[in-house]
């Protein structure tokens, strides 16, 4: 068990060490982000902006612009939504090498509640030209996510989790950006998921082969830009598709696959998510279980598509 | 040449440009064009030939609808022929309507959506004193702008980490779009507030060519501080019916008072 956010901080102080570009930006909560882990042992080339979101991507934007590979830090909910529009005019429009690492996300924040879980950065960052949107399903895939990252040249959102989850790959894991990978073989339904949800999506697929059904499973770790052909593979092979995020279904994994299936005339999609709701505090998995981001779930809707 | 009588080109550069674009915003391009034309003929450590040199100063002009004195500076200066000029904000044209520094020449950062520019001249500026690099980061804010909750993280951001070799000109013109910053939202007293943020304040005559300069050379001497140079400005300066005139914030001079301006300005050329 690992937190992404703990892989980002020790991704962090490998890439500081290979490369004196990488500096960090934090919002006062480098403890939380552990970007505070890159702080102790690059201080010079850490920046804490204070508790000021639009100023953190604006500092990071001028960094970038003079040659930096900035890596800007803090919780989802206000790295996206409150420093939004400087994300797209400051950062995006010039296509600077800002890389945004959000922690965080979703309903595992847990008992801070509603106004602490990001159910829309997908959404906000997915609709941003020249922005990559990346979204780790464990810790090994986390720490690859930042190497790939610092190498590409343009803006990049990491998305990050505060809970520790099971870890899914090994070591000779590879990722690539823009690649999704089947993890598991399935002619008669296809599930794709991203983040924490990648793993109960497998637990449901074994499940589903209990009964039968050979359930294929995609991590969809690259949201943006989306791996169009293992979709429409997919949607060719199998009977239809169940999409898996801990995002709303408005805007996220779900409506990306969508968009990929509904403009190929293909399959049935049905998506799990968030409804068009808040959530509330509790603790996080509780909350997934709750707000119907089950094992239970993806297998009832994976049936309906049978 | 004489820095007034390029100050003096710029301006018929804004006024020729906008009537051929018929868009765009005269006032607060106007009242900046000795700020820039001291800048750039005078202060910044800058070669045409070679705009992204790591070791130039560099420009945010944060006030980003000011692009007609931005872009008539630039042409002046070398970096793009001023035939270009005539594409302001017309299809096609790398001189797009707030400045893009993925087009064009010697914009060093993309501006426009009011009270981004002087973070990321913070972020210039921290990267300069990391890489050990002597260049300076000069910006251009507006009054109006000054409004932005933005400028006030990035101006406690500025002098929490003693960015000395930023220099900042507030364009103190009085006026934003929908009236007298004073009727709309006063930002007074500006200067006790950048000093309450523990910047080096200075306040000029912002069309004296010699103050700014004296300006600049006094924020070079300052350590430890950020400088911020409040230049008292006319908005529409240098055309007697564009001066001070809320009207005149962004819109485009018919042919006949292009003509005009051009007279009072002494002929094109």
């Amino acid at each position: 068990m690992i937190a992404t956010r703990d892989a980002y901080g020790e991704a962090l102080k490998e890439l500081g060490k290979i490369n004196e570009n990488i500096v960090v930006l934090d919002a006062d909560l480098s403890g939380s982000t552990k970007t505070s882990v890159f702080a102790k042992s690059y201080p010079e080339r850490f920046f804490n902006v204070g508790i000021a979101e639009q100023n953190l991507i604006g500092t990071a934007a001028g960094l970038a612009a003079a040659g930096k590979i900035p890596f800007a830090s803090t919780f989802a909910m206000f790295a996206t939504g409150r420093a939004f529009e400087v994300i797209r005019n400051s950062v995006c429009y010039p296509n600077l090498n800002v890389k945004i690492a959000a922690t965080h996300a979703g309903l595992t924040v847990g008992e801070d509640g509603a106004t602490h879980q990001a159910l829309e950065d997908i959404s906000l960052m997915r609709s941003l030209p020249n922005m990559v949107v990346l979204s780790p399903a464990d810790g090994i895939e986390a720490k690859q996510c930042i190497y790939e990252a610092a190498k590409h040249n343009g803006p990049v959102y990491i998305r990050l989790g505060r809970a520790k989850t099971p870890v899914i790959f090994d070591e000779n894991y590879k990722f690539e950006i823009g690649k999704g990978v089947e993890l598991k073989e399935g002619t008669d339904i296809t599930i794709i998921a991203t983040g924490v949800m990648v793993e109960r999506a497998l637990t449901a697929s074994e499940k589903l082969l209990e009964e039968g059904i050979k359930a294929r499973v995609i991590n969809m770790s690259t949201i943006k830009p989306i791996d169009k052909d293992i979709i429409i593979k997919a949607a060719k092979e199998t009977k239809g598709i169940v999409t898996v995020e801990e995002h709303s279904i408005i805007g996220g994994l779900g409506s990306a696959v969508a968009e990929v299936v509904v403009e190929n005339h293909l399959t049935p999609v049905v998506r799990i998510g968030t409804m068009d709701t808040f959530g509330e505090s509790g603790d996080g998995f509780k909350l997934l279980d709750k707000y119907g981001l089950n094992v239970e779930n993806i297998i009832n809707k994976a049936k309906e598509l049978l | 040449m004489e820095l007034k009588e390029i100050a003096r080109k710029i301006r018929v550069d804004i006024i020729e440009m906008l009537e051929a674009s018929q868009s765009g915003h005269p006032g607060g391009s106007l009242s900046a064009v000795e700020i820039l034309t001291a800048l750039y003929f005078k202060e910044m450590n800058i070669d045409p030939a070679n705009p992204k040199s790591e070791d130039r100063d560099r420009f945010v002009l944060s006030k980003g609808h000011g692009t007609p004195v931005l872009y008539g500076t630039l042409a002046e200066r070398g970096f793009f022929p001023k035939e270009e000029l005539k594409s302001f904000r017309k299809l096609g044209s790398m001189l797009q309507g707030h400045p893009d520094m993925k087009e064009i020449p010697g914009v060093d950062m993309t501006t426009g959506s009011l009270g981004q520019g002087l973070a990321a001249a913070n972020g210039m500026a921290l990267a300069g004193k990391l890489n050990n690099k002597d260049y300076r980061v000069y910006a251009v804010i507006g009054d109006g702008e000054c409004q932005e909750g933005l400028i006030w993280e990035a101006a406690m951001l500025s002098a929490h980490y003693k960015l000395d070799n930023i220099t900042v000109f507030l364009d103190y013109n009085g006026l934003q779009i929908d009236g007298p910053n004073k009727e709309i939202m006063n930002i007074d007293p500006i200067d006790e507030k950048f000093k309450a943020f523990g910047w080096n304040v200075l306040t000029i005559d912002g069309h004296s060519i010699d103050e700014i300069i004296r300006s600049i050379g006094e924020a070079k001497e300052t350590k430890d501080k950020p400088t911020i140079i409040i230049a008292k400005t006319s908005k529409g300066k240098g055309i007697s019916f564009m001066e001070n005139q809320v009207g005149w914030h962004g819109k485009a001079p018919s042919a006949e008072e292009a003509q005009k301006a051009l007279e009072e300005l002494g002929g094109a050329k």
